[in-house]
């Protein structure tokens, strides 16, 4: 049996999901978190059901890629469960009469019902259920409160096969059941809620959004900074480098082997960043400088994301992003983006048209860096003073503002405007945050060391070989006089293409000027995806759009790149 | 004279509350709309609005919305009486 989790965005199917079936999935408080369907199982009685998150639509005739996916899956399950936020049964159960028209089984999950009582809303179940004529369960998915019953009502679901309706005559049902079931008493406005018109007002919600932003940025470093100097940094150089100077002993300080695993030893000793063994920067790469910035900037956003700031933010950026031929809502995939372009690109999902599909994910794969980057950049540029690490940001800043006016100006189709709910602030539920945060870290973990070490390993290969010593002469004319790099150089490049954060790492070796450095990175950062950002761009775009993006990704990179070489 | 009365929700102030009269918009923007619930008959409060035509924040069936410019342009709300004074 095969059951499916739908209503409106945000009104906690995931939570329900994750309640149900084991499965931890990604929760935000914000529309549009889930923007494909994720699988589990759960217990009924004797059987295991399939129970499937559908993303969050708010009608049957759909207006976005992720409404779509929720039409298609509708076809395919034997029952439905409709959450519904049982706050807002006005604007949730006009979905419900659409399924209640189908024919498929439906049971209703009123969820969130906790809520109804500090918001002084009293609703008739029984004559509710009446109205309805199915079951209706009362739930708290983020406690856990209902779940059992409703996994008992999951079997009594029925469909009364409503005979199909206008959109008038559904509203009109709507409005006739909310009278007859619920009743709202009189209260006043929260400080939540004088908080949440405050952050959407023209200069109050502006100080709030760059008072956000700014302290983001510097929660983020500082929690990093503080890992680095803290725990990882005296790690590696006080407990893991004599074991690694013992194990150069033993591998005669020299060699094939030696150089693949060690790497080449700088000055008689192991150097970190620039040795380039497997278990030398192979590792401390990825620990010592990407992990973290993926830990701290990923508690921040999901802080941000549960608070239920992003929306808010998404209305104060809508004049701003129309210009570059997005509306306000993009800023959420962007945001996702300086974590891992991966997600990023997915969550464009929850963009309306095509070309404002296109446009946001060429320019997050184009001009956001994603952590493991970021990370880098603070580790090498910062070292040779923050004023450059400044010049890098803003130098990707107007890439980003100049090529989406540019795209805006040029790619066909229509930019809707913006149209989004508003969730309430809620408090964020610490474990849960925090369980988010963990399997984001850990899919950085799981997804990118396989391929760090594997990069490493690559390189060395290639370099035992002479393989880039061809390349590199072959480039070394664009390289040399255009980017005014080292023909070296190259090699980074070329690697980038698997992970940019060894990439970056392989010009640490290379002695280069602070100004080959800057540019470098800024190259680095703009130039073809990683590997994961490509197969993700290949699937989302489709072959045809994926190849403009990265004809337009690599002429922006060397353009960028040979400007930034010539002004400076 | 219901005119006087009836105004544009881009055009209202923060704080003006009113009925929706009408939509007036081709398919896709009434059927963006109207899925979330804003719909001829429904009351509606005008939160805030952003600089430079941005978009505009309300409260309908409490919830609250933001609603991109030209699209509020397109939505007629009957102001209510204490709202006009």
């Amino acid at each position: 049996m095969k059951i499916l989790l739908m209503g409106n965005p945000n009104v906690g199917k995931s939570v329900l999901f994750s309640r149900l079936t084991g499965v931890r999935v990604i929760v935000s408080n914000y529309p549009g978190t889930t923007v494909s369907y994720t699988r589990g199982e759960t217990k009924l009685g004797e059987d295991t059901a399939e129970v499937i998150d559908v993303p969050g639509t708010y009608t049957l005739e759909p207006t976005s890629e992720a409404e779509e996916v929720a039409l298609q899956m509708l076809h395919t399950g034997d029952v439905v469960i409709n959450v519904v936020n049982a706050t807002n049964l006005e604007r949730n159960l006009y979905l419900t009469l659409q399924l209640l028209e189908k024919g498929v089984p439906v049971v209703v999950a009123l969820n969130m019902w906790d809520d109804t009582r500090h918001q002084g809303i009293d609703i008739d179940l029984d004559k509710l259920r009446e109205l309805l004529g199915v079951p209706v369960v009362t739930t708290v998915a983020v406690t856990g409160q209902g779940i059992k019953e409703l996994v008992e009502n999951v079997l009594r679901a029925t469909s009364p096969r409503l005979p199909l309706r206008r959109r008038d005559e559904r509203w009109a049902a709507v409005g006739s059941i909310i009278d007859q079931v619920q009743h709202v008493r009189h209260r006043h406005h929260t400080w939540r809620e004088r908080l949440s018109d405050a952050s959407v007002k023209p200069f109050s919600g502006g100080i709030i959004a760059l008072a956000v932003l700014a302290a983001s940025f510097i929660v983020v470093r500082f929690i990093a900074e503080g890992l680095i100097g803290y725990v990882f940094g005296p790690l590696f150089n006080n407990l893991w480098a004599p074991v690694l100077m013992r194990l150069s002993e033993i591998l005669q300080g020299g060699g094939f082997l030696h150089d693949i695993v060690v790497g080449r030893l700088i000055g008689g000793q192991v150097n970190f960043l620039q040795s380039f063994g497997l278990l030398s920067s192979g590792l401390y790469v990825p620990f010592a400088m990407v992990l973290p910035y993926v830990i701290s900037f990923y508690l921040v956003l999901s802080l941000l994301e549960d608070v239920g700031y992003l929306p808010r933010l998404a209305v104060m950026v809508d004049t701003i992003m129309h210009r570059l031929g997005l509306h306000g809502y993009a800023i959420i995939p962007t945001l996702l983006g300086l974590g891992c372009n991966v997600p990023a690109i997915l969550a464009t999902r929850i963009l309306e048209s095509k070309r404002e599909r296109f446009i946001a994910a060429t320019l997050i794969s184009i001009a956001i860096p994603c952590a493991a980057l970021q990370a880098m950049i603070f580790g090498l540029v910062g070292e040779r003073g923050a004023q450059y690490v400044v010049i890098v940001y803003g130098t990707l800043f107007l890439v980003w503002i100049i090529l989406g006016t540019i795209l805006r100006l040029t790619v066909r189709g229509f930019t809707p405007e913006l149209l989004i709910e508003i969730p309430p602030y809620r408090l964020p539920q610490w474990r849960a945050m925090l369980q988010k945060v963990w399997m984001r870290v850990y899919g950085f973990l799981a997804e990118a060391i396989p391929i760090i070490l594997g990069a490493v390993l690559v390189i060395n290969i290639l370099y035992f070989f002479g393989v880039f010593e061809a390349i590199a002469n072959f480039t070394a004319p664009l390289i040399t006089n255009f980017l005014g790099l080292p023909k070296e150089a190259v090699t980074a490049i070329v690697i980038g293409f698997l992970r940019k954060d060894v990439a970056l790492g392989m010009l640490a070796p290379l002695a280069l000027s602070t100004k080959q450095l800057v540019v470098g990175s800024v190259v680095l950062a703009m130039f073809f995806p990683c590997i994961a950002t490509f197969v993700v761009l290949l699937r989302e775009l489709g072959v045809v759009n994926m190849l403009k993006s990265t004809g337009i990704m690599i002429a922006a990179a060397l353009v960028t790149g040979g400007i930034l070489n010539l002004v400076w | 004279m219901p005119d006087e009365k009836q105004t544009t929700l881009a055009r209202m102030r923060a704080g003006q509350s009113g009925i929706v009269v009408q939509l007036q918009g081709g398919h896709g923007l009434v059927d963006r709309l109207s899925a979330l619930g804003v719909i001829p008959g429904k009351r509606i409060t005008k939160i805030s609005s952003t600089l430079m035509r941005g978009p505009v924040t309300v409260e309908i069936d409490r919830t609250r919305l933001a609603i991109g410019f030209g699209m509020a342009s397109k939505i007629l709300v009957q102001l209510d009486d204490e709202s006009t004074k």
